[in-house]
């Protein structure tokens, strides 16, 4: 039997955080709702919001990640992937200094992981090259 | 420049008649019920069971309205055998009524749980009609379709008119959420998404095709829900340009979408150039 649910929650693509519905059925994100009375953006969403729930399901997501050796590109773990990016950006900082790396976090991360980035590009590595891609 | 303020209204319907009834039905009348869910002082639509059916929504504020019939066009696609009850205002049932006609749901397999708007509601929305045809809960208030605005714009000289417009289709943000929302809209093709008339990535949309395209894509068709005005992020007084329109189309053929369900849409009949003059 047909099921059908909203469920509340932060639209995930930049800083402004309007309130959304998730609108779910059979398991499935159906659709979005811009949510009534959220005191940030009050039954009102810009097309990136309304259109979030597409990418969801998307067969064009990455699912994995992908380390390219020479010309060939193959999906790797991801602590295959961490362990590289871990190797080179040290090999990186010690041949040309702590500034010569960048970070750059995501609105699409929560609060406590945007900070645990700024922890690691400023105490761990030793540089303030941090940016954020919702800084509009 | 006229500036047009949304009014809005703070008020809320009390609808224990209508959960009573809701609760009998589900599960022997009707397998689901449609209605509002308070989840964190937020009133969000959901669809009730005999199981979860005591936690439905004792209140319906005016400022969570939502647009519950495009959900029971979708419901009643996915699963054509439910028999559903939906809480219902006046224009969801106004909307429901265009759908059926247009033949996107069932009004047979549909028990309608009127609720009759407030006073308040009524008045800020300025309706023809602030409650269903049967009303299980709340006074009828006095329904007068409010033109008001139209005929401010329309006092303007042309030229004075045409800036107001354009001005404010100007500050479109191209969210497509009159669209999105509107429960009349359920086109598998809809020409805003067609590059030629609206190319994508460019902002504002071209003026004035983008806005006008819905508007005449409204025509006999708009219910005067506002679902549309209360979801642009820009305040652009959609229900206004809607309204012209449908005071257009009733002027010349006396229909009124939603009004009733034995008036023939005149998008369903091919006329002579006669029926029209
Ligand atoms: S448009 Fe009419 S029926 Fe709908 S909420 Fe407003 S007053 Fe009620
Ligand atoms: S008022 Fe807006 S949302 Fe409602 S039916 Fe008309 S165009 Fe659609
Ligand atoms: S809701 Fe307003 S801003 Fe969004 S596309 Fe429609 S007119 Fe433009």
């Amino acid at each position: 039997m047909t099921d059908y649910r909203t469920v509340p929650t932060i639209c995930p693509y930049c800083g402004t955080g309007c309130g959304m519905l998730l609108e779910v059925s059979g398991g499935e994100l159906i659709g979005i709702l811009p949510q009534k009375g959220h005191p940030v953006s009050d039954g009102t969403l810009c097309v990136k919001g309304w259109t979030s729930h597409e990418f969801v399901g998307s067969s064009r997501r990455l699912t994995s990640p992908t380390i390219r050796r020479g010309e060939a590109a193959g999906e790797a773990s991801i602590d295959e992937a961490i362990g590289l990016v871990a190797r080179e950006l040290w090999r990186v900082v010690d041949e040309h200094g702590p500034d010569s790396v960048a970070f750059i976090c995501s609105a699409k991360c929560t609060n406590e992981e945007n900070y645990l980035v700024g922890k690691l590009a400023r105490a761990v590595v030793g540089t303030n090259n941090i940016d954020h891609c919702a800084r509009l | 420049m006229v500036v047009l303020g949304q009014s809005r209204s703070e008020e809320k319907d009390i609808v224990s008649k209508i959960t009573d009834k809701a609760r009998d039905i589900t599960g022997k009348e009707v397998d689901r019920v449609l209605a509002y869910r308070l989840e964190e002082g937020s009133h969000i639509p959901h669809l009730f069971s005999a199981q979860d059916i005591e936690q439905m929504a004792e209140e319906y504020p005016a400022q969570e309205r939502y647009p519950v019939a495009s959900m029971v066009r979708r419901l009643q696609a996915a699963d054509p055998g439910i028999r559903l009850a939906v809480v219902v205002r006046g224009c969801d049932e106004r909307a429901l009524i265009e759908l059926a006609k247009q033949g996107q749901v069932d009004l047979e397999r549909l028990v309608l749980l009127g609720l009759a708007c407030g006073e308040e509601l009524a008045g800020a929305c300025g309706c023809s009609q602030p409650y269903p045809s049967e009303v299980l809960e709340g006074e009828k208030a006095e329904g007068d379709l409010d033109l008001g605005m139209v005929e401010k714009l329309e006092g303007l000289p042309p030229g004075e008119r045409l800036d107001y417009w354009l001005s404010r289709f100007n500050t479109c943000v191209k969210c497509f959420g009159c669209r999105n929302v509107c429960p009349l809209c359920y086109c598998k093709e809809c020409a805003l998404d067609e590059p030629e008339l609206v190319e994508p990535g460019e902002l504002p949309p071209r003026l004035p095709v983008f806005h006008l395209v819905r508007a005449v894509d409204m025509a006999g068709r708009c219910v005067d829900c506002g679902l549309c005005e209360e979801a642009c992020p820009v305040g652009i007084p959609l229900r206004t340009l809607y309204r012209k329109v449908g005071e257009a189309v009733e002027s010349r053929f006396d229909y009124r979408p939603g009004r009733s369900l034995e008036e023939e849409s005149p998008l369903a009949v091919l006329g002579t150039e006669e029926d029209v003059s």
